[in-house]
């Protein structure tokens, strides 16, 4: 439920920007979230259509880009991708020392207005 | 038509006062923990526990986070040490902004530890940071040893884990094993701590590494 707060604070960032900009009007809004963040897409697109029913963002679009995980090995330096992101173990060498290098991404990529 | 990018890190403003909160704690030297678990699982009893053992050897203060009522607060306060509630009427998380305020309001400068009580949840807390030092979940035997694999975020960034309710381990199907072996796999460097809140067991270890780890930092401090 904290996806409200993030998509109020999404919008904005947009609006604000939008102001300086003088786009009037937003058709598009980009996020890139990653697995392994603990916020749904779902939900923020819900979110969403709840807060933009004023003239800047009606009728605009929530594009959400998923990153997979990504994890590299700080043994063997492998880097390797994770389908179950609880498995912090490498496939490669078996050493339980890994970092993640994709999954955390929790970002606005950009919008479109006119 | 036009693009603007924007590359805004959604969590940017809790972060900025994040970073803001951890140097301040560092200037103070004081241990922030920011304990986290799911409603139930023991943390005011813990750290009831805790208190009683550390009081007089460090001093403590304590934020707690809930949704409504001061009733942990209260628990706190009757032990004698510095308390601070926030009610968050509804919001599943604490935020950097929130602690910024409660610390301001509950210092005196010369805290050893600040215990911050999150709102009782496994998931939103994990994202938020607060600018604490160490990250410890609290889970109890009683809500089943799958609990690290469904939350995998909350318990791959705890320094620590309680595993509370050790006592109740025998009327449970609770697996030690798979719970070891999960943890081993998502989190191999934390440390797990099993204790009781109601009997007391295993209390003592905690307090002992937290005196370790408040001793270490001073020895940092002086040099």
């Amino acid at each position: 439920m904290h996806e409200l707060s993030i998509m109020e604070g999404v919008m904005n960032m947009v609006r604000e920007s939008a102001q300086q900009n003088g786009i009037m009007k937003v058709n598009k809004l980009k996020l890139v979230i990653g697995r392994l963040t603990m916020v749904l897409p779902d939900s923020l697109q819900f979110c969403f259509q709840v807060l933009s029913q004023d003239d800047l963002f009606r009728n605009a679009v929530l594009e959400v880009e998923p990153r997979e995980v990504i994890m590299r090995c700080m043994e063997c330096e492998t880097q390797f991708a994770r389908e179950d992101p609880y498995c912090y173990i490498c496939p490669g060498c078996g050493a339980n020392q890994v970092e993640i290098v994709q999954g955390r991404e929790l970002f606005l990529d950009y919008y479109e207005g006119e | 038509m036009v693009q603007i990018k924007m590359e805004s890190n959604l969590l940017g403003a809790n972060e900025m006062l994040a970073r803001q909160n951890r140097s301040l704690f560092e200037q103070k030297g004081v241990l922030v923990i920011n304990l986290m678990s799911s409603p139930g699982s023991g943390k005011t009893t813990i750290l009831e526990r805790t208190i009683d053992v550390l009081d007089g050897q460090l001093k403590l203060g304590v934020i707690e986070g809930d949704l409504y009522t001061d009733q942990d607060a209260q628990r706190i306060d009757k032990k004698g040490v510095q308390v601070f509630q926030i009610n968050t009427e509804g919001a599943c998380h604490l935020d950097a902004g929130m602690i910024g305020t409660a610390y301001k309001r509950l210092t005196t400068g010369n805290e050893d530890i600040i215990f911050i009580e999150n709102v009782g949840n496994l998931v939103c807390p994990a994202e938020f940071d607060l600018g604490e030092e160490l990250r410890v979940v609290v889970m109890s035997t009683t809500e089943g040893n799958d609990k690290p694999l469904k939350y995998p975020l909350i318990f791959h960034q705890a320094q620590a884990i309680l595993l509370n309710k050790i006592d109740l381990l025998p009327y449970t199907d609770f697996s030690l094993d798979r719970f070891s072996d999960d943890l081993a796999r998502l989190n191999p460097s934390a440390l797990l701590f099993k204790v009781s809140g109601r009997t007391g067991e295993g209390i003592k270890t905690w307090t002992e590494w937290l005196l370790g780890v408040v001793d270490k930092k001073k020895i940092g401090l002086n040099n």
